[in-house]
């Protein structure tokens, strides 16, 4: 059904190329029901470049120390969008279609939205054995605290291509599982 | 609407089930039209748009989508009033809006000594064929190519959505039938098919 935004950019589509009157409001009929869209997702592999740290100069309003963010896609996303992006034209060609938009450069990422505008953040305090090059154990459990569990996505050590929810759940079943076998066990 | 106008449609529906013949159906929906008709009599006030920003943003709508064989103009579907409403609601717009208005004036001024408005229907054409196909526009115009996209975007969104606008696509889905018939005979004769 027509809704906001409907033919949006109709100076794309096709030979029209624009214009007004008589011959924009034939080229709206003819172009309507004739698109397809396609919006890609996938997998950010953790890279050294994108971590958090105590910012050393800002304090929040109680004088606490903020965080400060620091993030960079590398090669591995640039060549999804590559492969997706190649990959949709390739589709939409075998449909006897034309993409109306061209092809993003290598410059631009191929298309890829900033960090964080998709917004399904994970990680920061992730798990793993190393205590040296994680923050949590398996279990979730801080290496440093033994009484400090996290359970929601920040023990993701990549994102997920789709939404996290519930795989966080099922972490946080599995977490909730070993507190009770460690509290009866006097473990913590 | 009020929600007496909102009653006044409810009493308007028959009161006796869900199965409306097509002759109920067609009282309803006149019905209806007679309210909105009614709730929408008194003169359009902008609450964004000037007095006079409103007559030439009204007047580019209708140039962009006329009135035609098959449908009515920008404005008889309602876009000014869209275009007004959206300022509010998406205020982000609303610098790009004004500026590009007022450019539209500007160059009209540099060119011929006179405000859009005042300007011969040729000497209109003249300065929208340089901003209305990007592609061959000069770049000098980038600016008047950037707001007619823009402005002819918002059109389209306002015009199409519309009940003028979606019956000119004939677009089917989304609407209540009095009788639900299966698949139409024409579409199952265009497949070949039959149940």
């Amino acid at each position: 059904m027509p809704g906001f935004g409907v033919m949006g950019g109709i100076h794309r589509y096709g030979a029209g190329g624009g214009g007004y009157g008589k011959q924009l409001k034939d080229d709206y009929r003819r172009f309507y029901g004739s698109t397809v869209n396609f919006a890609g997702r996938g997998e950010m592999v953790p890279n050294e470049a994108s971590f958090c740290e105590i910012d050393p100069a800002v304090v929040d309003r109680w004088g606490i120390p903020v965080l400060r963010f620091h993030f960079k896609w590398s090669d591995h996303e640039h060549n999804q969008m590559k492969h997706m992006q190649e990959t949709f034209r390739a589709i939409i060609h075998e449909m006897g279609g034309t993409p109306i938009t061209p092809m993003p450069s290598r410059e631009s990422g191929y298309g890829i939205l900033p960090g964080g505008r998709i917004i399904h953040e994970l990680g920061v305090t992730r798990m793993g054995n190393d205590p040296s090059r994680s923050v949590l154990n398996r279990h979730c459990q801080a290496h440093d605290v033994k009484n400090v569990f996290v359970t929601d996505g920040g023990p993701f050590v990549s994102q997920a291509d789709k939404n996290p929810t519930w795989t966080i759940l099922a972490l946080a079943m599995r977490t909730g599982e070993y507190i009770t076998e460690q509290w009866k066990a006097g473990g913590l | 609407m009020k929600r007496r106008d909102v009653l006044k449609l409810l009493l308007a529906a028959p009161a006796v089930g869900f199965t409306w013949t097509e002759a109920e159906a067609l009282q309803a929906g006149t019905a209806a039209q007679t309210v909105r008709a009614a709730a929408t009599a008194k003169p359009f006030v902008p609450k964004f748009f000037t007095a006079s920003e409103f007559r030439l943003m009204r007047t580019l709508a209708d140039i962009i989508i006329p009135k035609d064989e098959r449908s009515g103009s920008a404005s008889d579907a309602g876009v000014p009033e869209f275009m007004d409403f959206m300022m509010a609601d998406q205020p982000e717009r609303q610098v790009a809006m004004r500026g590009g208005l007022a450019w539209l004036d500007v160059e009209c001024q540099r060119r011929f000594d006179k405000l859009f408005l005042a300007c011969a229907a040729a000497e209109r054409t003249a300065v929208l064929d340089d901003i209305a196909w990007p592609a061959k526009a000069r770049p000098e115009l980038a600016h008047g190519v950037a707001f007619f996209n823009s402005f002819r975007d918002l059109t389209a969104s306002g015009f199409w959505t519309t009940r003028m606008g979606i019956d000119d696509l004939q677009y089917l889905g989304n609407r209540s039938v009095a009788r639900w018939n299966g698949c139409p005979d024409a579409a199952l004769k265009k497949l070949g098919v039959s149940y």
